[in-house]
């Protein structure tokens, strides 16, 4: 089981949180179907470094977005997104 | 003295035995049945890397099967049974198929089931009577198993002279220290070899390790080794079988730490010869671990085979205990063991056992090429020593292979982890090459596997580690292949002529060693492992004693007979209260959210794909949603409750799907919106009143005129305030109260006398079943399955043309666009009652053309009628088809119709 340091709560077993998508898999409301189509359909499946985003839903509940190397599962950043990040 | 009992007889052992020193104390030799073959097995190890002692403990609940006998400590009381034989163990019918042995080579299951069923149909009954080793247990284990998390700086795992000189030194410059020892004493491996100074030094450093805050914990196994340096340990309070003391049989650690160290040391390696699983046949340090630690002397006359100094010393405690040394077997050229005093052979290799009565009779070696016999009843063989690495591995570490020891060590670490001692640095041996007939040479005792499976399994083309590992199933049993890996990786190796760290490796899982669910399972198991949340009601439904249905986390009442009704009727009775009088339900469990801020309008807009700006205040109306693909996930209703305010209602199955989905969209999508989405589902209890008198039976509620159909009023309901929205799921004119959950009782009872009072029901979620798909209303799970767009369930009209709405790329994708997808339509009996979940066939024996999501019977006029998906639905109305359930046994003529069965003006709901 993975540690994660939440940007809110501090460092946390992954147990706390569960995984959404990669960042690279999100729709922008404004994205053409053809560009829509790619994000959902034609992903990247790095075997490396990748931008993924979780949510601290046994915490504090907010998302992030933890840069994670798929094979050694080494952390490299955690960043807090949505309204507190704004700021 | 400690009494015990093996297969019913009652035995004594001292205090500190394993079951297995004990029951080499008492002359049990013959312990257990093998896997496969069913060949006598006995006592071969003194760890937890034992093969073939393996023991049922326990008894009722507390059975725990497949026990090794080294790795138990007899308590009074303790009842222990062989596995795997019958009528008993030395009279065992199973073990003719050892007779049959050549049949049931590597690769058995996969030849039989390429042959002819038949054959496999006629071997399984054996092979399941015969196959496998202990019996789970059948009743619940009645002890507790409780888990925890514990951080450190350094964790230790091994209480050997070195694990616990690097725990003691971190311990006392001010480092949090875990030391685990999966003995029940700390240093056991010195307890092998004992010198006088070693009991003060143990005591005076544990003493140490404690003083200076450090925690110990004996009888407990680093089991798993995981992500970010979590190590679990699995810690033994009671032995199998024991009582507990405070009914906590086990426990659980997950142990964060800065810094592991391995200090686990090595285990001996048995050597590949013919009838090596003989009883009596044992590891080296194993008898001298009895011999020495336990004061049990395994037998009289002994024979060593050795290829490494270590097993000199056993010969001499064998010797020290009164024990006749007949031959030392050495691998090695002269010099090797000159002027120890014993008659060794050199250049000798084990070939062959005797046996009599499940007892070693006598060996056979190759000495220089010559064959040479010895009488004895005890066989000490050392063929080496393995380090264990298996958390180093489980760690994502890399090996180097050590040619003096001929055996991989820990390389390169991925985690915080270092090996030291003996694990890292084992003894330097000689190198040998098995020369015995490979049948009957086991490798893999635990599951059968002989050197002549490999050489087969090679010979059939298997050139992979992996595949030979599958295809002979060697290294697979609980012993997860401790002792017999490197003797096949040796053999593959030679077979392919390269060296063996080229012959690969397969990968080491946790546990290290087996572990019993209930520990994994903690706290959660039985009824702790599915939370059911209980309705703000219920209470005033239980005392009905309605049926219940689990819907969500919930229990929601089915129906409430009365009189000796069965569920059809209680529903008929409840669903016709609704459409002729008023019927009332809770409707508590739906998704609530409250969505307020000068963006809210905007915020829901990209959640639903309605439209939602135009509300006025004080309106509502019909939404769904949309995933990104396009296909409608969930529907509700969504509520203007003030300028800036709204409420949304969705299905109470998808409610947590939802409540991610609203947060995804606030804090991914858009995080700069001014908007505030909170989850008010449980806050909130809901009662639906619906019928044609509701609207009567609200204005006295409320003292004054309902809300038009989907508008909404604040009101108060027997002094506690209430938001009424006037929607109907039923097709009859209907309202929803919300009310705080806290005060939901007497909104609720106020509402029951209102409703008895005019002759009313109360009615449950099969009567609302019935309502709803006669008025052809969807529910999520049924119509809306994860497949649907807007326009195949005819809601493409009610989109949001403006776009903007999650999925309104999605929905724009070409292959949306095609024909023959499946479209909502209704189906209406011809002849028979629609089976539910039954395929639509246009003729018998055809394709399916749909199914029928859900079926139910017309309320008032009788008959059969059902919802459904069909191809090319909508062009489809008026066609015959046939609803056929094969695994029923049902079926029906059926005609597509519109998916409206009452009132399809919707004039009811209307004022």
């Amino acid at each position: 089981m993975m540690q994660f340091t939440c940007p809110h709560c501090g460092p946390r077993a992954q147990a706390e949180f569960v995984y959404e998508r990669t960042v690279d898999s999100v729709v922008a409301l404004d994205a053409p179907p053809e560009d829509a189509m790619r994000t959902l359909f034609t992903r990247n499946n790095p075997r490396g470094v990748d931008d993924e985003i979780w949510r601290h839903t046994y915490g504090c509940r907010a998302w992030m977005v933890i840069t994670r190397h798929r094979v050694t599962n080494e952390i490299s950043a955690i960043r807090a997104v949505g309204p507190e990040a704004l700021t | 003295m400690i009494t015990f009992s093996f297969d019913g007889k009652s035995y004594t052992a001292r205090e500190g035995d394993t079951l297995a020193a004990a029951l080499l104390r008492n002359g049990v030799g013959l312990v257990g049945r093998s896997f496969k073959y069913h060949r006598p097995r006995g006592i071969m190890t003194a760890g937890v890397e034992e093969p073939n002692a393996l023991v049922t403990i326990g008894e009722g609940g507390r059975t725990e099967p497949n026990t090794r006998a080294t790795d138990v400590f007899v308590y009074e009381g303790l009842v222990a049974k062989s596995q795997n034989r019958w009528p008993n163990l030395s009279f065992d019918v199973g073990s003719v198929l050892g007779l049959a042995a050549p049949a049931l080579s590597a690769g058995f299951y996969y030849k039989t089931f390429f042959g002819s069923a038949k054959k496999w149909m006629f071997y399984e009954y054996f092979i399941r009577k015969a196959a496998g080793l202990g019996n789970a247990p059948t009743q619940t284990d009645p002890d507790r198993f409780s888990q925890r998390a514990a951080f450190c700086d350094l964790l230790v795992i091994g209480a050997g002279p070195a694990g616990m000189q690097a725990a003691v030194e971190a311990a006392e410059v001010g480092k949090r220290v875990i030391l685990v020892e999966q003995d029940n004493i700390l240093a056991p491996s010195l307890l092998r070899d004992p010198q006088a100074q070693d009991a003060a030094w143990i005591k005076a450093t544990a003493e140490r390790i404690r003083a200076a805050g450090g925690r110990i914990l004996t009888r407990t196994t680093a089991s798993g080794y995981w992500e970010h340096d979590l190590v679990t340990l699995t810690q033994r309070i009671a032995e199998p079988g024991q009582i507990p003391p405070h009914n906590v049989a086990q426990c659980l650690w997950h142990v964060r730490a800065g810094h592991v160290i391995l200090a686990t040391g090595s285990i001996e390696r048995p050597m590949a010869f013919a009838h090596n699983d003989r009883p009596g046949v044992m590891l080296s340090q194993a008898v001298r671990t009895y011999v020495q630690r336990f004061g049990v002397v395994p037998g009289k006359r002994a024979v060593i085979a050795t290829n490494n100094d270590d097993a000199y010393k056993t010969a001499q405690a064998l010797k020290d205990a009164g024990a006749h040394i007949v031959a030392i077997i050495d691998a090695r050229p002269a010099p090797a063991g000159a002027g120890s005093g014993f008659r060794v052979y050199n250049n000798a290799v084990p070939l062959s056992t005797k046996g009599a009565r499940h007892c070693l009779k006598s060996v056979t070696a190759l000495v220089d090429d010559k064959t040479v016999s010895w009488d004895a009843d005890l066989m000490a063989v050392s063929g080496g020593f393995t380090p264990v690495v298996h958390l180093h591995m489980q760690a994502g570490g890399t090996l180097d292979w050590n040619e003096h020891a001929q055996a991989f060590v820990p390389a390169a670490s991925r985690q915080n982890v270092t090996t030291i001692g003996g694990a890292a640095d084992p003894q330097a041996i000689f190198k040998m090459v098995p020369v015995s007939s490979p049948k009957k040479s086991f490798i893999d005792f635990q599951n059968d596997v002989t050197l002549a499976d490999v050489d087969l399994a090679w010979a059939e083309g298997y050139r992979s580690v992996e595949h030979l590992k599958r295809y002979t199933t060697l290294g697979m049993a609980t012993d997860q292949g401790k002792l017999s890996n490197m003797a096949a990786l040796g053999r593959l190796a030679e077979k392919q002529g390269v060296a063996i760290p080229e012959a690969g490796l397969t990968t080491f899982r946790p546990p290290y060693t087996p572990v019993t669910m209930g520990l994994i399972a903690g706290a959660g198991a039985k009824d702790a492992g599915a939370h059911i949340r209980r309705l703000a009601l219920y209470d005033l439904h239980a005392a009905k004693n309605p049926i219940w249905q689990p819907l969500g986390y919930w229990f929601r009442p089915r129906a409430y007979p009365t009189g000796g009704e069965t569920l059809a009727q209680a529903a008929l009775r409840e669903a016709k209260a609704v459409r002729n009088n008023v019927g009332m339900t809770d409707v508590s469990t739906l998704a609530k959210f409250e969505i307020s801020g000068p963006d809210a309008a905007a915020f829901l807009e990209i959640i639903c794909a309605t439209t939602v700006s135009k509300l006025a205040v004080g309106r509502g109306r019909y939404t769904f949603m949309l995933r990104e693909d396009g296909v409608v996930f969930d529907d509700g209703t969504v509520w203007r409750l003030d300028e800036n305010r709204y409420l949304l209602t969705s299905s109470t199955g998808g409610a947590d799907r939802m409540a991610t989905h609203i947060s995804y969209v606030r804090q991914v999508l858009c995080p700069q919106m001014r908007v505030s989405a909170v989850n008010v589902q449980e806050h909130y209890a809901g009662i639906a009143v619906a019928g044609p008198k509701a609207k009567s039976v609200l204005a006295t509620l409320i003292g004054e005129e309902p809300p038009r159909h989907m508008s909404t009023v604040p009101a108060s309901i027997a002094g506690v305030p209430v938001i009424i929205l006037a929607a109907s799921y039923s097709g009859e004119r209907a309202f929803e109260i919300y009310v705080d959950a806290s005060q939901a009782e007497a909104v609720w009872a106020a509402c029951e006398t209102q409703v008895n009072e005019v002759g009313g029901a109360l009615y449950g979620l099969e009567a609302m079943e019935f309502l709803r798909i006669e008025k052809g209303h969807l529910v999520v799970g049924g119509e809306v399955d994860g497949r649907m767009t807007p326009h195949d369930l005819a809601l493409d009209k009610m989109l949001n043309k403006a776009g903007g709405y999650v999925g309104a790329s999605g929905l724009a994708r070409p292959a949306l666009a095609e024909t023959r997808r499946r479209q909502l339509v209704g189906l209406e009996a011809i002849e028979g009652d629609i089976p539910e979940g039954a395929m639509l066939v246009t003729q018998e024996g055809a394709s399916p053309v749909g199914h029928v999501s859900a079926a139910a019977f017309r309320i008032i006029e009788g008959g059969s009628v059902a919802l459904g998906q069909l191809t090319d639905g909508f062009a489809r109305h008026g066609e015959e088809l046939i609803a056929t359930s094969p695994t029923r046994g049902q079926k029906a003529r059926v005609r597509v119709v519109v998916p409206h069965f009452y009132d399809a003006a919707g004039e009811r709901y209307r004022d």
